[in-house]
């Protein structure tokens, strides 16, 4: 089945205004090769950085000799971890502090860019080698002698407690105990349920790879102090504020970051890591620009990786098989750092997401997060709320199996009503609005659910087993409310910002604090503003990706850049409306109360006088005939904080074919209807759907990331690692309903993540499904699904 | 990649001789192997001698009993030669099942053959089929030419000229690929001869080899059903993260299974 | 080592060291840096570009398999204002997002187009045909269903 929804149009049914399927404004740069990525960008005099790395997972460094390296040609210097600290240069922080359910901080373990007295992941870097050419780096790199102790490591997160210390004073290598919820009425309630189902669930570890590795260009120029580093980052601010303020490599003021074109991040690029950090000091060390970019081994070995759960939970169920308690009991794995968000991610963004759609009552919930000899683990596309999701529906789907309920009807009886909104859940959150029976009927619908008896049927006669699997998510995004982040840990506020400078000529150029790097922000924001000024696409230029030119803002993450980044540009919006009216009242000679704005011009009701945008622009920078005590111009900014998260949700159904000779899955159907609130860009909506399935789909049977008992990295490149490719991957059946977030301008939720959320649930319940057993582990790869077929 | 030197020869003979004037020579074919193995630094050879313009290399001879090759003929020339089609079929069908569209654009046969990689699609066609390798100095059966992981019967120097395969009355190749890197995990060739049935396994041991036991079934009689009974012991097959050896064992049975199917599907 | 070939329709003739790759050629020596580089082991398909008219992976050619070729790049197939069919249907499908996978990805459909036999009647098989023959190319984006329906619809116009 594939049904498309049809969404190729120049301009869509409603002009290019909201709603409307608009082409994108920055393709013709990317279909044309004339995208800048920062690898694109070479500065003069520009030098070449070569990381060392360590081969061990854990071990101490005794000594490292550079001499040799050193009088190789084209080295300009080779820079190590203790010359890194020796001038004064800070560790990475962890930005989000958890408390622990004793009311204990977290155990945040010192994360030096460099290492220099121990090095606790294979790839973790202690040194850099800078020199003319890339080549030169790269000869003299494999120079370096290095004396190191091999120490025991810790690589299975399960056993980490029990496991030899990795840091002095991070005792059992807990970062963390955290707990949500009401555990002494959640027990109770599972006590005198009805009938009780427990499942063990492993929440697979992912290596994120964005098609364009990191990379990072630093430069130095001594006559300003200034510092500039472009870099691969979803958010160059947060890049400049952790630097300055933490790091101390440059003052705030006399740092400018800037994420150019950026080619994919899935949450990757939102952390400050140890390579631009070097980058960007070696260049005011040696005088020169440096340049860094990874190669693809690099990536694997040393971006952040993601999930990584290991999960007990028990769903205790009523005799009318209501819901009445969840306790789920989470292992995470951090790896041998916090990173940036790593601690809240297996917390506040998994915790809070339990309850799901339904009406839990009681909800307990507890994570251990543990330190092991391996990447650092952090947000990666959903960045929390998958590992939810997985664990809510995968109980749920089999929790029916067990009692012989209809997989949809234990939903549809569990689901919170339409009526119930604002929802106070168990585990914090409040849910402003949504209607999750429409979703799940739609779905159904769209899958033909009464016809699947059938096509089992027919699928059994070609030999194969066919199976469908049910997956209702709900995601908090639009991150975040600041004032309650920060009460939760968070170090930075997570508003956003927006600004507006409307040129003299009429044309607009919009700011944003968010980062486009696949998203398409250049034609949404920019159908916002047309809309709301009724000028054309072509007269709006979106902004992005350089505090030199914008004000702050916190970058692109956690499905927040519309909802949030679009929201501020709303409010700046407003404002511009509200100036122009003033001015438009004075050259109009009435009052300004009477002016309405409409159409793209300015008017009083009733009057066929009106002026246009640009003509009350132009007298905002020409000002003749014009209010006295206003002051010229027309720029306005925003600082928009939301209210509250937003609480995309919906549901997706999957339905998959398994060769039983081979324990090969085929993904034959799947449905994905999603309630995103407000749609300004349904093209680039179903966009954005398509590539979230398609990295959940690739978790649930392709891709995981192994280290071997030693700690080294197994899965370390393409060849290993399985990514979906074309074949891989079927035509998926997108569709949306709408209830408008209650709490912005926009009514927007956010889209980014839904895909990667829903879809892993809903592909192992279909797996598990066909096959009859439920003790499968994702990836459900062709021989754990035969072998679990032969058990 | 480490800095060597590159000769580029004409001939047959001057690349012979550049191999032998060098301290540490390698002979690149379309390089698609060799090319990431260099940039991984994993060879540093002193002299590169690409094989890319020697005119003897290339060519393909079809007759209606043999077919063939010259070592620097592209997959995807074999996958798409009319005549290898008509007469061969299952050759060109497994070329173009080898790595993706522009690994096939520049691979070559005689470079795949002589890496002996364990999960390469073309040694199972040579062992399938029975295929005889010409040489610059000797001719090899392919029974002969895989010896083991990355090991052939070639010498140090000896550089593949063509490859000559007997054309079987039908045949027919089923490949598990891996699902990352599009290796074969297990591929097996079945081919009908007037008098034998061959069978070339790639991807399940250290090189490719005969199945003789399901040979020796398959001659009794040529059904996917024959298939069933036949032992595929695991011993010495690969296990690795993609596949453990018992369950290659149990993919070799089932291509073996299919490509029967197949073979039988296309007439006598 | 010495190097003549065609970019683009202009002749280059260069001189480069020779563990030079072809996608380094194009990219620090000819400043064009449409082709990119998203693996080092030959998997990703970024690096696309067309030799003799063929789809290759320039990370995996050196400069002296060069000698006398025809090389076209992401640069040399269209403008802005003439678009190729294929970046034209690459847009009206919204099949791309970062953008980074997209010159390798648009060179490899191209020539799928030309060389793959995906024409058919059933519009299934051929869709089937098409995720097929874009296996050496990834995308992390998309989820490639735009993709192929931005393939089959260029095909239509290449014909």
């Amino acid at each position: 089945m594939t049904q498309t929804a049809q969404i190729r149009s120049e301009t869509g049914a409603g002009g290019h205004g909201i709603g409307a399927s608009v082409l994108r404004k920055e393709d013709l740069r990317f279909i044309t090769g004339a995208g800048r990525y920062t690898d694109d960008i070479d500065l003069p005099g520009q030098a070449y950085a070569v990381f060392l790395r360590s081969p061990f997972a854990r071990a101490r460094i005794e000594r490292i000799d550079t001499d040799d390296a050193r009088a190789m040609p084209g080295v300009i210097a080779v820079l190590t971890g203790r010359d890194m600290a020796d001038d004064g240069l800070g560790d990475l922080p962890c930005g989000w502090l958890v408390k622990q359910k004793d009311g204990r901080d977290m155990v945040a373990a010192p994360h030096p860019p460099l290492a220099h007295t121990q090095v606790n992941y294979v790839g973790e870097p202690y040194g850099v080698v800078i020199a003319a050419t890339l080549y030169d780096a790269r000869q003299a790199a494999e120079a370096v002698e290095v004396d190191f102790t091999e120490l025991d490591p810790v690589v299975d997160p399960a056993h980490a407690r029990h496991s030899e210390d990795i840091h002095a004073g991070v005792l059992g290598n807990l970062a963390y105990d955290w707990e949500l919820g009401d555990r002494a009425a959640t027990e109770a309630a599972l006590a005198t349920a009805a009938h009780v189902t427990r499942i063990e669930l492993v929440n697979n570890r992912l290596i994120p790879n964005a098609m364009e590795p990191r990379a990072a260009v630093g430069a130095y120029d001594p006559g300003t102090g200034e510092h500039t580093l472009y870099t691969t980052s979803q958010n160059p601010h947060l890049e400049r504020l952790v630097l300055s303020a933490f790091v101390g490599v440059a003052p705030e003021h006399r740092l400018r970051v800037i994420a150019p074109d950026v080619g994919g991040g899935f949450g990757s690029k939102i952390f400050v890591y140890p390579e631009e950090t070097a980058v960007i000091w070696a260049a005011r060390k040696v005088g020169r620009p440096v340049k860094w970019t990874a190669e693809r081994s690099e990536s694997f070995l040393a971006d952040a990786h993601g999930r990584d759960h290991v999960t007990h939970a028990e769903l205790g169920v009523d005799a009318d098989g209501r819901f009445v308690a969840l306790k789920v009991e989470t292992t995470a794995n951090l790896g041998a750092y916090l990173s940036l968000f790593g601690s809240s991610v297996p917390t506040y963004l998994y915790g809070t997401l339990l309850a799901g759609q339904y009406r839990t009552p009681n909800i307990h919930v507890e994570v251990h997060g543990v330190y092991t000899n391996t990447a650092p683990v952090d947000a990666y596309r959903g960045a929390g709320r998958p590992e939810a999701t997985y664990v809510v529906e995968r109980i749920v789907e089999t929790a029916a199996r067990e009692l012989g309920i209809d997989p949809a009807e234990l939903r549809r009886r569990n689901m919170i009503r339409p009526d119930e909104f604002p929802y106070q859940t168990p585990v914090a959150l409040q849910y402003d609005t949504g209607n999750y029976q429409a979703s799940l009927e739609r779905a159904l619908e769209l899958i033909d659910y009464a016809g699947f008896p059938a096509r089992r049927a027919a699928a059994a006669a070609r030999g194969l087993r066919r199976g469908i699997g049910f997956s209702c998510y709900i995601e908090a995004c639009g991150l975040a409310p600041s004032k309650l982040a920060i009460s939760l840990g968070a170090g930075v506020g997570l508003y956003e910002s927006g600004e507006i400078r409307v040129n003299p000529t009429g044309s607009v150029t919009v700011f944003t604090g968010t980062h486009s790097h696949g998203q398409g922000h250049e034609t949404t924001f920019a159908q916002i503003v047309a809309d709301r000024f009724g000028i054309g696409l072509d007269d709006v230029e979106v902004v992005h990706g350089d505090t030199g030119r914008v004000e702050f803002g916190l970058g692109t993450y956690g499905s927040r850049s519309l909802s949030v980044g679009g929201s501020a540009i709303s409010v700046a919006a407003d404002k511009v409306i509200a100036k122009g009216k003033l001015i438009a009242a004075h050259m109009l000679e009435t009052v300004p109360g009477t002016i309405e704005f409409a159409d793209g011009r300015f008017g009083q009701p009733g009057s066929n006088q009106s002026l246009s945008f640009g003509e009350v622009a132009f007298a905002a920078y020409v000002p003749a005939n014009y209010p006295d005590g206003l002051e010229p111009g027309l720029s306005e900014k925003a600082f928009y904080d939301p209210a509250n998260f937003t609480f995309p949700a919906g549901t997706h159904i999957a339905e998959v074919e398994v060769d039983p000779e081979t324990g090969v899955v085929e993904v034959v159907a799947f449905v994905a209807v999603d309630d995103f609130g407000r749609v300004i860009n349904p093209m680039i909506v179903h966009g954005q759907v398509q590539g979230g399935l398609a990295q959940g789909i690739g978790q649930a049977l392709l891709e995981r990331c192994v280290y071997d008992e030693f700690g080294q990295l197994r899965t370390g490149s393409m060849m290993d690692y399985c990514l979906p490719r074309a074949d891989d991957l079927p035509d998926f059946t997108i569709d949306t309903t709408v209830t408008p977030c209650t709490h912005n301008p926009l009514g927007a939720k956010g889209c980014g993540e839904a895909g990667a959320i829903g879809s892993p649930a809903a592909i192992m319940n279909a797996v598990t499904d066909a096959i009859g057993t439920n003790d499968l582990a994702m990836p459900a790869t062709p021989e754990k699904v035969w072998r679990a077929l032969a058990r | 990649m480490y800095s060597f030197t590159y000769h580029r020869p004409g001939s047959v003979m001057e690349a012979l001789e550049c191999y032998r004037s060098a301290d540490d020579g390698l002979y690149m074919a379309g390089g698609q192997t060799l090319i990431p193995t260099l940039k991984q630094r994993l060879a540093a050879p002193s002299d590169l001698i690409d094989l890319g313009a020697i005119a003897e290399l290339t060519g393909v001879d079809v007759a209606p009993d043999r077919v063939s090759i010259g070592a620097f003929t592209r997959h995807s020339t074999v996958a798409a030669h009319p005549d290898i089609r008509r007469v061969l079929p299952v050759l060109a069908d497994l070329a173009a099942q080898i790595g993706d569209a522009q690994v096939r654009n520049m691979g070559t046969m005689g470079g795949s053959v002589a890496n002996s990689d364990p999960a390469a699609d073309y040694p199972a066609a040579l062992v399938g089929l029975g295929a005889t390798v010409h040489t610059s100095s000797r001719r090899i059966a392919a029974d002969e030419f895989f010896q083991d992981l990355f090991e052939t019967a070639l010498t140090p120097g000896e550089l593949i000229l063509r490859i000559d395969f007997p054309v079987p009355r039908r045949a027919a190749y089923r490949k598990f690929p891996n699902p990352a890197s599009r290796y074969a995990i297990a591929g097996v060739l079945v081919a009908e001869f007037d008098d034998a049935v061959r069978v070339g396994i790639t991807g399940a041991g250290p090189c490719a080899f005969r199945g003789s036991a399901l040979e020796e079934a398959l001659r009794r009689r040529l059904d996917p059903a024959s298939i069933d009974g036949v032992e595929v012991p695991d011993a010495g097959f690969n296990s690795d993260l993609h596949a453990s050896a018992e369950y290659r064992a149990q993919l070799v049975r089932v291509m073996a299974r299919r490509a029967v199917a197949d073979l039988l599907s296309r007439g006598s | 080592m010495k190097v003549s070939f065609t970019v683009n329709g202009t002749p280059r003739a260069l001189d480069v060291p020779a563990n030079t790759l072809l996608v380094d050629l194009l990219r620090q020596h000819l400043d064009l840096t449409g082709t990119h580089v998203g693996c080092d082991t030959s998997q990703c398909g970024a690096c696309t570009v067309h030799l003799d008219g063929r789809a290759v992976k320039s990370c995996t050619v050196l400069a002296g398999q060069l000698e006398g070729a025809v090389v076209t790049t992401i640069e040399g197939i269209g403008t802005p204002a003439r678009l190729h069919p294929m970046q034209e249907a690459f847009r009206a499908c919204h099949a791309l997002q970062c953008g980074f996978c997209t010159p390798g990805m648009i060179m490899a459909a191209i020539e799928l187009v030309e060389y793959g036999a995906i024409d058919g009647s059933d519009p299934a098989a051929v869709r089937r045909r098409v995720r097929e023959g874009l296996e050496g190319n990834l995308c992390r984006c998309t989820g490639y269903q735009n993709i192929v329906d931005a393939v089959m619809q260029a095909a239509g116009k290449m014909r």
